[in-house]
Formats: structure tokens, sequence, C-alpha cells
């Protein structure tokens, strides 16, 4: 028995063994029927896909443990909401419960309130209902594209998804325990755990304001139904507009704080340039930092591939999905000159502010052979998608204008 | 009241115990309900990844390390990273994330990384 069973106390036999599940190489892994290859600039692009997990269809493999499973962008050409089983899935540590008692479940409140609480799901399940549909995306999405490469997960774009979030606001939950006057942050923690007992487990912290906002909610509905647990089952934090690694999943723990959190995970990881787009020049290292916080425009074309063939046409349809960010999408334009001009997409139907929004266009075909059709958004704030990539040394908010090259035939 | 429908009660309570004692083997999972809304108690397993790290010298090492907190896919799907880099990442495991790599075996490890492909 290896550390991790020890950790998990889970009998080796009980584990489904999968031999060969190196991702990224040559070797067949018995888990992967198929691999997909994500596009990445200077090779090591190739990953397996797996239908192995529990609760999920067919998945780019990044790592088997602790999951990193991303969504093929062919799911985005569907529905606007990501059905569950598609749906992403990302752990920072594999103390990962296999099972949750929905009788046995506590959440608990504590910290900088008049009373802490000890809150069941039956509790919750009772409680005045929001929902809210929202795009929940990695703050390292798209990693894999950046250009020159960066260390960390090698996300290809699917490390997001939308759906509708049924739940409670937090603001009502924090309301039951009653905040102290010195409250001023509040501190998220799930029940995955590290396997080393003395490394910092995973914690996230929202500002008093925030947590307080109308749309900051506790989520046990996954687009109408609960959540796999690899998506945080029973509940998981929602901070629609921001970045996911503020959406704690499997959530345990509330703890309100009288001074600003100076955990691991907000004061030195997920921290971005305090710069315009979160970009600095290739190889800087002396930038001031801040925390990760609201997501911005994007916009991608799901219903082309790259390279693929087409055949000659005046105009060829070209569709897709597109995020405001923290607002909703004004508008997405399609250019296929390089960005010189720009024509209008029509959008689909508005289903909130922080969902997705299908778009759908005609582009015009002067010619056969390679058209490059670049998408871009611009969301209700006025915030628009730069055509200068993003670069920063950790591979957060990907949001430069994307580009997908097509071959039109003869 | 008559015999038979004083029984009549009874008889439905026996038939229910020996249905709850046919599927004692496999009790149902717990449900809770409210509002229209529903939760069901859930258990999963989640596959695991038995590779280890491609023959090299420091594998061993690499398995020993590193092996208990993530799959070898995680440091194979990497870019090409420069010998500081991963000297960066070696370091971050052991102090922040608390890889139990002793001393001596740091530099095998990093050789081991930066010799990879």
């Amino acid at each position: 028995m290896n550390r991790l069973d020890a950790a998990l106390n889970v009998p080796l036999d009980r584990r489904k063994l999968l031999a060969g599940a190196a991702a990224g190489i040559a070797a067949a892994p018995a888990i992967a029927q198929n691999s997909i290859d994500l596009g990445f600039p200077g090779g090591q692009s190739q990953f397996p896909l797996t239908s192995s997990f529990p609760g999920k269809g067919e998945m780019i493999l990044q790592r088997t443990t602790p999951p990193l499973l991303e969504t093929p962008m062919e799911v985005f050409d569907g529905d606007v909401f990501t059905p569950n089983d598609r749906f992403f899935v990302r752990w920072h540590w594999s103390g990962i419960p296999a099972a949750i008692d929905v009788d046995q479940f506590r959440l608990a409140v504590r910290g900088r309130v008049k009373q802490t609480l000890s809150i069941g799901l039956r509790e919750l399940l009772a409680m005045p209902r929001v929902e809210i549909a929202a795009v929940n995306q990695c703050s390292g999405n798209s990693r894999g594209l950046f250009e020159p490469r960066v260390p960390g997960a090698q996300w290809g774009n699917g490390a997001m998804g939308n759906a509708r979030w049924l739940g409670v606001r937090l603001r009502d939950v924090l309301d039951k325990a009653g905040l102290l006057t010195d409250a001023i942050a509040v501190r998220f923690t799930g029940l995955d755990t590290p396997v080393m007992p003395d490394a910092p487990h995973f914690k996230k912290t929202l500002t008093l304001d925030h947590a307080r906002s109308d749309e900051v909610m506790i989520a046990f509905g996954m687009n109408g139904e609960q959540l796999p647990l690899v998506n945080g089952f029973p509940i998981r934090l929602v901070v629609p507009g921001w970045y996911s690694t503020y959406w704690v999943k499997m959530l345990s723990d509330i703890e309100v704080l009288s001074a600003p959190d100076d955990n691991f995970w907000m004061a030195k990881a997920y921290k971005i340039p305090a710069t315009p787009h979160a970009s600095v020049a290739p190889g800087a290292k002396d930038f001031p930092t801040v925390p990760i916080g609201p997501m911005v425009p994007r916009s991608f074309v799901t219903n082309l591939r790259e390279g693929q063939r087409v055949a000659m046409a005046p105009t060829i349809a070209a569709g897709g999905i597109a995020m405001g960010g923290d607002s909703g999408v004004a508008k997405v334009e399609l250019s296929t000159d390089g960005g010189k001009n720009w024509l209008p997409a029509t959008l689909g139907r508005d289903h909130g502010r922080y969902s997705f929004r299908r778009w759908d266009a005609r582009v015009p075909v002067a010619g056969p052979g390679k058209l490059t059709i670049l998408a871009r958004c611009t969301n209700d704030a006025g915030a628009s998608q730069p055509l200068e990539p993003v670069w920063n040394p950790s591979g957060y908010m990907r949001a430069q204008v994307e580009a997908l090259t097509i071959e039109v035939a003869a | 009241m008559s015999p038979l429908r004083s029984w009549a009660p009874l008889a439905v309570a026996l038939a229910g115990i020996a249905v709850f004692m046919a599927g004692a083997g496999a009790a149902p999972p717990a449900v809770l309900r409210g509002n229209g809304f529903a939760l069901k108690s859930t258990s999963i397993e989640l596959p695991y990844d038995e590779t280890g790290y491609p023959e090299g010298p420091g594998a061993d090492l690499m398995n020993a390390n590193c092996a208990s907190c993530h799959s070898a896919s995680m440091v194979l799907t990497q870019p090409k990273l420069s010998r500081a880099q991963w000297e960066g990442i070696v370091h971050k495991m052991r102090d922040t994330y608390r890889a139990p790599i002793a001393d001596q075996d740091m530099p095998r490890i990093v050789d081991y990384l930066d010799h990879l492909r």
C-alpha cells in the first residue's frame, strides 16, 4: 500500500487499476479508446480520451489523480448548457471523498459570527431558492496554447462549462449565523484534503461585500440534477462571473474572517499580473500581482474544426459560443482578413449575463485555399477581446481573439 | 370489528418487513427531498493510474516521491521546460506541497525531469 492508498484508506484491490494511463505519451492507456490533438504550439499536444470516470461521458484525460478532465470542443456546439456528464473536472488534492451520505453531510458556518452553525442538506433544501445560468471556467483554461509554453495543467479550451445552478444565496446562510461587526471576508473550504497532512488545504476567500452580493450562491442543483460527485456533490460555491478557483467544491466550511486571508491559495497561488489583460512580456518576472478575480470576454467557433476542409461557396456558416465574463455578451463580430474588417454575428437566446450565448453568422469566402476566421466578443461593460496574445508565467486568463483556419476546396 | 379486518393491517406490515429484509443486502442510498428537489447519497470509485514514470536514472525516485499526490501524467504532459523551471517546480513541490523528498535526492529528480524527452 502506498501513501496515497493509506491516506485515502482504500484497499488497493478496490481501486480500478488503469494500466498504461499516462497521458500524452505513445503508450495506449487502458482507459483511453482514442486520443485528440489539442493543437498546442511546439507539439506535446496529444491527449487520451476516456469514458472511465464515474458520471462522465467521453472526456479529455489530462490527469487521472487527482482528476483533470477536459470537455471536448464539439460539446460546446450543442446546447449552450454543458451536459453534466461532459462538464470539466479539476481537483487540487487527491484526498477526494469517495462517498457522500446526504443524511450525515454538514456545512459549518463559523468564525466572526454571532452563532456557529452546522447546517444539514435538509435545511438547505428548505431555504428560499435562486437559480442562475453561469459559466464556470478554470483560471488556466487554454494554458496549453500559451506561447512560449508555460508549466501547469496543459488545458486546451475545454476547461470551462455553462450550467443552470440551483441553490441558496450565500448571504441567506451568512445571515442565519449573523455577522459580527468586524467581519470583512469569508473563507471557503471543501472536503478534499492533501495527502501530506502539513500541505496547505485548498481554501479560497471572497470579500464580505462580494460574499453578500445577490449572485454568490451555494448550489445543490446543476442543470436540474444533483451535481456529479467529481463536480462537487453535494454542494459547491457558485461565484458568477469569477474564475472557477473560487467555486469551492464539496463545500463544507464557511469561515467569516476579521482580517484579509493570507493563506497560500490566496496570497501565493492564483495571482495574476496587475496589468491590462493580466499580460506581461514573455519571460518577465518582477511585476506586481493581484489575486485572480472576474472573468473577461471570450468567444469560440464551435461548428468548424481547425484544418477542416469545406466545399467552395460564396459564404460559409460559422457559429459558436461567447461569454461576456462578469457582464453580458453585447456583440460578437467575425473577421476573415486578420482583423481589418468585422461583421456582426447574430446572437442567440439570452440566458443571463453570466451564461454562454450562442452566435451564428455567414462569413464571405474570397476563393479556394486557407480561410482564417477570427471571433471577437464585446461585453455590456464595453470590454473586448484583444488581438494581441495574453501572456503571463502561470498561464492564466487567456482571452485574446482566437483564430481558426479551415481549408476551402477548389 | 371482525377478526379479518383486525388482522389485515398486520399482514400488510409483515409483507412490508419481508420486502425490506429481502432488500437488506443492498439498502437503497438515502434520499433527501425538499421543495421538489432530491439529493441522493452517492459513492464512486475513481479510476487509478498505476503507470509509473518512464525508465531512466531517477525513475525510482520519481515513483517514490511524486506518485502519492499525482499521476505521472501531470509531469509527462508538460511542455519542454528549462532546468531552472524544473528546479523551481521541484522546490515548490517539496517546500509548499510537502513532497517528502530528501535533500540528496533533489538534484537527481531535477536531472530526471531535465532529461525527459
